[in-house]
């Protein structure tokens, strides 16, 4: 009964999509649904079949299998009325570099039929002070910026970003950031690319993580992969001689830290504080996490053989430490 | 917008960035010149016998074959290296990814080339005009001669395009471009007149290839040679079989 009322409203709907390059299976089976007014990351590393993925709903290539309606429209079969309510920006920029930001913009804005003010777009992506700069002179970021104007010119309802801020500086990607989020105020469906763990927390309301061709889990990004529901995890050190209850303890990873995930959280801590106050031990360095999106991103995409180990979850939590700081608390 | 006022807009701008890339338009503009004027200070006093009894003026000769240079140059190594470096920077995945026709945007870069190629030949004949006193084609001559450079630029255009399907990338381009071009340059007469004692094998090859039969139609219109509507054909077929292939093989998006 829901699922009328969804296909009329999904900005994007994929059922069973696949394509292979020769012997490659690029997408092996992927179902997908973009609501209008999303910011949707598609999540996945390099070589998952995100590109894949998103140049077949541009239409820029064609599928081997499934269903796909973007906009109500088939982009295999209907691409030329699909291209005027559709602004993309590919993964490299190409724009021609002797013309000017204003130029640009107005050239781009005069292929489609409702265009939005010229003016009124460069703002949006923050180039107003660059208007009359050539292509050639902009630095990478407020080229990127550029790419966002124009695939924003035709005023369209439905925006590709395929690995918008690739490249850049921090501050260039929070600059990005930004013209996404302002996008998202003016109503417009968004399909994001990216193998940024922060970006798409940053940014996405529903997140799918890709990998090797299929989506591996797909929600908001608090909860994607029952990041809510998993298991806390209680580390700690020890000094040499000491010996904890049997279950409370675990062969030290290389950075010296004991890793549990207890069965129960409360009561776990509560038994091996307890020790330690009563034998006088330190528990150097103790610490209680949820597992962050990258943890949850790093078990998914990882090969199935190494299970996520002291090794790598460390620096991974350890990286995200600065950027999502007001999240975790 | 219809397709005729998109194109026409197009235009306008694939000429801005025509004249704002200094290298390009340097080379595809100034290079005809300046081989006139290099050729004619150095061969200029001499005779070039077009036939066992007809002569010109070595400097006269090189008015002509500059023009036909000069619109080679405009058409099809213009359009060869620029729209593979379009083709691999992206621009022409972009502008396929947008409602803009593919003919309006491809028919704008052929417009274009046309026009530089039409002011190339203007200044060369002016110049050889007021340097060499070289004649300028009037009456039928000139209704003749508009005819085989309307279809020599738009073969040469078509061409240009469908040598992209070869070129491998950017870096590529120029010498791919260079080595398709500039032995048939030589082998018809273009850069050192074939006279009337050239070999064989180099007339018998120079009139396969479009080039000499191109240059044969402008020579037509300042030399005062007869002029045959059978190089107009070739030169026609050769820019017919180029827009097949494009047709065909180009590419819109980067080969990496």
């Amino acid at each position: 009964m829901a699922e009328p009322a969804r296909h009329d409203g999904a900005a994007i709907e994929v059922r069973g999509l696949t394509k292979s390059y020769g012997d490659v299976q690029a997408v092996r089976g992927i179902d997908l649904v973009v609501e209008r007014g999303q910011i949707f990351a598609l999540l996945g590393p390099n070589g998952a079949g995100k590109t894949t993925t998103v140049e077949i709903l541009e239409g820029y290539r064609s599928r081997d299998g499934g269903t796909v309606t973007v906009l109500g429209y088939d982009p295999g079969r209907q691409r030329n009325r699909l291209k005027p309510q559709i602004g993309i920006v590919l993964q490299s920029t190409g724009v021609d570099r002797y013309l000017t930001v204003w130029e640009t913009v107005t050239m781009y804005a005069g292929f489609y039929p409702h265009p939005r003010p010229v003016d009124e777009v460069i703002d949006l992506v923050g180039l107003t002070a660059k208007r009359d700069t050539r292509v050639l002179k902009l630095s990478g970021g407020q080229q990127r910026r550029l790419d966002v104007a124009v695939a924003l010119a035709g005023n369209p309802d439905l925006l590709f970003l395929d690995e918008p801020t690739t490249g850049f500086d921090p501050s260039a990607r929070h600059e990005a950031w930004e013209v996404i989020k302002n996008l998202a105020a003016l109503g417009k469906t968004v399909l994001l690319t990216t193998h940024y763990m922060d970006e798409a927390q940053y940014l996405a309301d529903q997140v799918a993580v890709i990998t090797s061709g299929r989506i591996v889990a797909e929600g908001p990004p608090a909860t994607i992969g029952n990041r809510e529901q998993a298991r806390a995890q209680i580390r700690y050190r020890l000094d040499a001689g000491t010996t904890p209850p049997a279950d409370l303890t675990a062969p030290p990873g290389p950075d010296g830290l004991i890793e549990l995930r207890p069965d129960d959280l409360t009561a776990a801590l509560h038994r091996l504080t307890g020790w330690a106050l009563e034998q006088h031990v330190e528990l150097s360095g103790l610490e209680v996490s949820r597992p962050s999106l990258e943890d949850v991103y790093l078990e998914l995409t990882d090969s199935p053989a190494a299970p996520a180990g002291a090794a790598t979850a460390a620096p991974a939590t350890a990286a995200l430490g600065g950027g999502k700081g007001r999240r975790r608390s | 917008m219809n397709a005729t006022a998109l194109t026409l807009s197009q235009v306008r701008y694939t000429n801005k960035e025509f004249w704002r890339n200094p290298a390009s338009a340097f080379f595809i503009f100034a290079f005809p010149l300046m081989f006139l004027v290099i050729f004619t200070a150095l061969l200029g006093n001499g005779t070039v016998h077009l036939s066992p009894t007809q002569e010109v003026k070595t400097s006269t000769y090189y008015v002509a074959a500059m023009a036909s240079f000069g619109v080679i140059s405009a058409c099809y190594t213009n359009i060869a290296i620029s729209v593979s470096f379009q083709r691999d920077t992206g621009v022409l995945k972009r502008i396929n990814g947008t409602p803009l026709p593919s003919s309006a945007f491809l028919g704008a870069r052929m417009v274009q080339a046309l026009l530089v190629a039409i002011l190339l030949v203007v200044i060369t004949a002016g110049f050889g005009r007021a340097a060499y006193s070289a004649s300028i084609p009037t009456g039928l001559t000139l209704l003749r001669f508009l005819v085989m450079l309307l279809v020599g630029a738009a073969s040469f255009c078509a061409l240009g395009f469908a040598i992209t399907a070869v070129i491998p990338n950017t870096d590529a381009a120029p010498a791919i471009v260079n080595a398709s071009i500039l032995p048939l340059l030589f082998l018809s007469g273009v850069f050192i007149p074939l006279g009337s004692n050239a070999p064989a094998w180099i007339v018998w090859i120079a009139k396969i290839f479009p080039v000499w039969h191109f240059a044969q139609g402008m020579q037509a219109g300042f030399l005062g040679i007869p002029f045959h509507w059978t190089d107009v054909l070739v030169v026609a077929a050769w820019g017919l079989a180029g827009l097949l292939l494009s047709v065909r093989f180009f590419s819109w998006e980067p080969r990496t």
